[in-house]
């Protein structure tokens, strides 16, 4: 059985007849020198200007490229160095957005939660230049992570529409002018991030919705996932089976993959991008470790269709243990697909064990 | 639907009190979110324990001040606290009591916030933990009214984990006879809100809904203030309405910016309190209403119910605050007093 999509990003010296692609969510942690050119930068009184910050931004994207290719990984990301929030970032870029000051989260973790005021429109390009920049520094695909825009409406306050799923479905259809400038430009492997689903499991019919608007016209082998963590999946699956995406990149770690068994019953179809280290844990899991997280993966689809990452952007974790993952998560995945080809494997698929009762 | 009276006419109106408040948890002034970032870290041990160290205090004793300034500045008929050391939002009396443990992040309700989760290990005791902050308001107040604020029974038990008493039952009195305490122990204030959003969102099933109103009675009963019992994100099920109205409270509070017809329905069908609370602008988004539009709002209202005339009501944003960016929510007070002053005018 072979996986086309998947497979058009195989490396090719690839060292195993098994593939199991590795990649990363997004979002790495910042060098520590650029959060202080970023300080200079912001600082009136200091002649680091505009050219020198981007520079920086530049270099840091360049590094973090670069430390993901050492990691091993096949599809690899510039770990979001210009990008600051998720949401804010956009909406930075979107005429319709405003900005009001922080909002609590949690605690004193705030952030600037913008205010959808007008119309929602495309006006200059969000991510091209980022992407054009990491696939000029890289030998190997890149992956283009994109909050989705039922996140974007979700977490912002919503001045100019009727409701938010009107909201979601305007934004939805900015991401898909993005996405065509994107492939234009090169791009074969986009994720969209829609963390707010799990806040909010009710509404993955419009999510579902918002996703038809972003492939419209979105060549087949353009490979498109979606991200969802942090939430009860058995409340929106089978139902995201529906949705028009090639992956479902999903957080399963961080709860010893209590929640596997939402997805053996009925049979999972699309690409499982299954995350397989703990990003809300500060020590970095051993290989055998992770190789047990990635048969998990197995019990649900078949090697061809699986995928291996993290659960989730790992930029809160201190620099040295997020690469101690990703190194330590490619070998896990180099050593599984060599027992996958020596038929050492034996791993049931499918159908949950009936529970005790 | 013989008790129906005709619309009510100017001159009943003119016994109205309308009075401006909010249900309290306001956000940070912007400085005092830097500052207490800086003073106090991001992580969870680093929320507030109940004995915060001097520089803290000092944080929130300025940040206080400013706030109570913010709404004298405003107009409002009611001062209150600002709840601003409310890290755990509603759940904030039990996480900073001695027996309670605070353990896992847990979301707050369906938003995008997160509380520490308050595990129930031990008798809940006094505390004094917002009395003493509303001593500290009333110095601030001067002569303006005092407005006291506390999550309801219902919803205080709800956001939390009982592994002490065992039995839900046992557990809602427990946390009815904790509020009671801190109640008694307030200094004299003129109003006091109960906040109950757990009614709406996780809505008590038969019998609970009864000892909910219990519990419920059993804090308004601690002391001499109006009580104003505030439920939000939708209308109560026409039961727990019911019932609650069985409380010795003074009003219910309806949000009408989340739901009209449920709420109007069980005004129609259930009557309502002689003060009636009635959330008109929206504490969770930014868009600032006009004050001529919460006028009609209120218009609008009694154009539907029943009743000709109530002795209070009161004007509120239908939730918490602290949803919202601190400019908009200064922009938000002013309407509320600005509303407020115009259905006086118009009533007179």
């Amino acid at each position: 059985m072979s996986n086309e999509n998947k497979d058009q990003f195989r490396p090719e010296n690839h060292e195993n007849d098994h593939f199991l692609l590795t990649t990363v969510v997004g979002s790495y942690p910042k060098p520590k020198w650029l959060n202080r050119a970023k300080e200079l930068y912001q600082d009136p009184d200091h002649s680091f200007d505009d050219d020198d910050y981007q520079e920086a931004l530049d270099d840091a994207s360049r590094l973090i490229t670069n430390e993901h290719e050492r990691a091993g990984l096949d599809v690899v990301v510039d770990g979001e160095m210009r990008r600051n929030e998720m949401v804010e970032f956009f909406a930075h870029r979107i005429e319709g957005y405003e900005f009001n000051g922080p909002v609590k989260v949690w605690g004193h973790n705030y952030f600037d939660k913008p205010s959808v005021v007008s119309e929602v429109k495309y006006d200059e390009s969000w991510l091209v230049d980022e992407y054009e920049f990491v696939a000029e520094a890289s030998d190997r695909p890149v992956k283009v992570p994109i909050t989705g825009p039922y996140t974007l409406a979700n977490w912002s306050f919503n001045e100019a529409y009727d409701d938010d799923d009107e909201l979601t479905l305007a934004l939805a259809d900015l991401v898909n002018e993005e996405i065509e400038k994107l492939v234009d430009a090169g791009a074969r492997y986009i994720q969209i991030d829609e963390p707010a689903l799990a806040t909010t499991p009710d509404d993955h019919a419009i999510v579902g919705e918002a996703l038809e608007h972003i492939v419209a016209d979105i060549p087949e082998e353009v490979r498109i996932g979606l991200h969802v963590c942090y939430g009860d999946y058995s409340r929106i699956y089978p139902e995201i089976l529906e949705f028009p995406v090639d992956e479902f990149d999903l957080e399963l770690a961080n709860g010893d993959y209590d929640q596997l068994d939402v997805f053996k019953d009925p049979e999972f179809t699309a690409d499982l991008a299954l995350g397989v280290t703990d990003v809300h844990v500060g020590e970095v899991e051993s290989v055998e470790q992770i190789e047990e997280n990635i048969k998990k993966g197995l019990e649900v689809v078949p090697p061809e269709q699986l995928v291996v990452s993290p659960d989730c952007g790992v930029k809160l974790l201190p620099r040295e243990v997020a690469y101690g993952k990703m190194a330590n998560m490619v070998e896990a995945a180099r050593n599984v697909e060599a027992a996958l080809d020596a038929g050492e494997i034996d791993v049931e698929r499918g159908e949950p064990a009936p529970a005790d009762d | 639907m013989e008790n129906i009276k005709p619309r009510h006419s100017l001159a009943a109106l003119t016994m109205t009190e309308y009075v401006s408040t909010t249900p309290g948890l306001f956000p940070l002034p912007d400085w005092t979110k830097d500052d207490l970032s800086d003073l106090k870290g991001h992580q969870k041990g680093d929320l507030v324990s109940g004995d915060e160290g001097e520089e803290i205090t000092a944080a929130y004793d300025e940040a206080r001040e400013e706030v109570i300034g913010v709404q004298q500045e405003a107009g409002l008929d009611r001062v209150s606290e600002g709840q601003l050391r409310w890290d755990d939002m509603l759940a904030h009396p039990l996480a900073v009591h001695d027996n309670v443990d605070t353990q896992g992040i847990v979301r707050y309700y369906d938003n995008n916030n997160f509380y520490r989760d308050p595990v129930v290990q031990g008798d809940l005791d006094f505390s004094g933990d917002v009395a003493q902050e509303l001593e500290a308001t009333a110095e601030l107040a001067g002569d303006d009214d005092l407005q006291a604020v506390l999550p309801g029974p219902y919803s205080l038990a709800d956001l939390a984990t009982d592994e002490h008493y065992g039995d839900d039952e046992e557990f809602l009195a427990a946390v009815g006879e904790f509020l009671a305490g801190e109640v008694d122990a307030f200094p004299d204030h003129e109003t006091l809100f109960l906040l109950e959003p757990s009614l709406v969102e996780n809505a008590p099933e038969d019998g609970v809904d009864e000892r909910a109103s219990e519990a419920i009675d059993q804090v308004a009963s601690a002391t001499d203030a109006d009580v104003v019992v505030q439920p939000y994100w939708g209308a109560l099920e026409e039961k727990v309405y019911a019932h609650l109205l069985d409380a010795d409270i003074d009003a219910v509070g309806f949000d009408f910016v989340a739901n009209q017809d449920d709420n109007v329905y069980n005004l129609q069908e259930y009557g309502a309190t002689d003060q009636l609370s009635l959330g008109l602008a929206d504490g969770q988004n930014t868009l600032v209403e006009d004050p001529e539009a919460i006028r009609d709002r209120v218009d609008w209202v009694y154009d539907k119910v029943p009743v000709s005339e109530f002795e209070t009501v009161y004007l509120t944003t239908n939730t918490e605050t602290f949803y919202l960016p601190y400019a908009k929510f200064e922009e938000k007070l002013a309407v509320l007093a600005e509303a407020a002053d115009l259905a006086e005018v118009k009533a007179a």
